[in-house]
């Protein structure tokens, strides 16, 4: 039996069924992250792919520019509640970047410059499911959403989709990374509405 | 595992702070506690069972099954015109939390601290000012308002005690007599309200996405390393 909260009416949007659940439709693109927005120049810009080999995999900014690009429209929702829907970008998809990665395991960790980091399943990054991404709306993707490149991996909650983003180690075990270890859901999967530790 | 529930909250008080927010005082039966910083997910259902939920920062320290928040509201907003103008001491809304360890003040801490907050982006701050009160900790606060009229907390401010430096900048119009013209942050603003890089501060900023980011390039500017500046970003949206 719920709290019913008196007089509250509340704005309902009918049959959206793009909208998971406890999510609310923005038309701005909000800002969250957990300090000062780093600066990366790209002559200096780099991603690597690390496996459990000790093998790494390296691409400059041009290297990564010459790949095939791909534009995916995707709905991204934000654990603080907000969402948008048909979001547009353009970048490279993790299918081509890991085709001559040779690993076993299965775990990610992805890490970021300024020291972010954040943990998932490798199989949430491949089969179409997750780019590197370098702009958004048809424009150069900014420092403060990330810029010059993040990780655009929209089925799970947007703080997995890494800002500026360095690279990925791949894992034998799971490692939880900045968000998983302070208290929000390991996997994040907003249609189940895996927000929290425990949810 | 911890698991966060959502727990039934009653609204016992009430204070304005501003034409435009104010704070609730909600008891929570079994309420876990939290830290200065941390955030709480309120949930409102109305009586055809429809609901949705928002974040809103906690405005003072754990104490027993009470959860103080401020809530500003936001034109067109979903929640915070409720919130700001309907609910009434009695009404129930559900609680759950709290959220975030990350941009939190721990009373353990031994580092000064230096507190930036911009508009509604005080709220956290002053869930840390309140928790250092007692400690030897020594605070600076430079609160950044449009306005003297949006100033949250302004009695509490004026006579806290020692251990605490308050600072205030005016980004559209000033009170009478203000020495800084109205403007957005400056380093010298941050410069003369601050603490030196050299001190190592824990430094916090809080408020709109413009000025946690003109704030934050502002100290590393100024020196602060990056893991010594810790932010939380309210965006426009929300409400």
């Amino acid at each position: 039996m719920s709290i019913i909260s008196r007089g509250f009416r509340g704005r309902r949007r009918e049959g959206d069924d793009r909208l998971p659940p406890g999510q609310y439709l923005v038309d701005d693109f909000p800002v969250l992250s957990a300090g000062p927005t780093p600066r990366i120049p790209l002559d200096r810009w780099e991603f690597a792919i690390d496996t459990e080999a000790e093998q790494t995999h390296r691409w400059s900014w041009a290297e990564l520019m010459a790949l095939p690009q791909e534009t995916p429209t995707v709905d991204i929702h934000c654990v603080t509640k907000w969402s948008k829907l048909g979001t547009g970008w353009q970048g490279v998809s993790l299918d081509t970047l890991f085709e001559n990665v040779e690993t076993a395991v299965e775990y990610a960790l992805v890490y970021s410059y300024g020291g972010y980091t954040t943990n998932l399943p490798l199989e949430d990054l491949l089969d179409g499911k997750a780019w590197i991404v370098h702009q958004f709306d048809g424009e150069e993707l900014e420092p403060r959403h990330g810029g010059p490149a993040r990780l655009l991996v929209p089925h799970l909650y947007l703080w997995k989709s890494a800002k500026w983003v360095r690279g990925i180690r791949l894992l034998e075990e799971d490692w939880p990374g900045f968000w998983e270890t302070a208290g929000y859901h390991n996997y994040g999967d907003p249609w189940r509405e895996q927000r929290y530790e425990g949810d | 595992m911890r698991r966060l529930t959502w727990r039934p909250a009653r609204l016992t008080g009430l204070r304005e702070e501003t034409d435009s927010a104010r704070t609730l005082v909600f008891q929570v039966p079994d309420w876990p506690g939290h830290l200065a910083g941390q955030h709480v997910d309120v949930r409102l259902t109305a009586d055809d069972g429809y609901s949705t939920q928002r974040s809103y920062s906690v405005a003072a320290p754990a104490d027993g099954d009470t959860v103080e928040l401020t809530v500003e509201r936001v034109p067109d907003g979903e929640v915070s015109p409720y919130l700001t103008e309907i609910i009434e001491p009695g009404d129930q809304v559900e609680i759950r939390g709290p959220v975030g360890g990350w941009f939190v003040w721990r009373p353990e801490s031994r580092s000064p601290v230096l507190l930036v907050g911009g508009g509604s982006g005080i709220v956290p701050l002053m869930a840390m000012i309140r928790a250092q009160a007692g400690s030897r900790v020594p605070f600076r606060l430079l609160y950044s308002l449009r306005d003297p009229s949006r100033r949250y907390y302004a009695e509490e401010l004026r006579r806290h005690d020692a251990g605490l430096d308050v600072g205030y900048l005016y980004t559209r119009a000033v009170p009478d007599g203000w020495p800084r013209p109205a403007g957005r942050i400056l380093l010298d603003d941050l410069a003369e309200s601050g603490w030196p890089a050299t001190f190592e501060p824990e430094c916090y900023v809080c408020g709109p996405t413009g000025f946690v980011e003109a704030a934050a390039d502002l100290l590393l500017a100024l020196g602060h390393a990056p893991e010594h500046i810790r932010t939380e970003r309210f965006g426009p949206t929300g409400g």
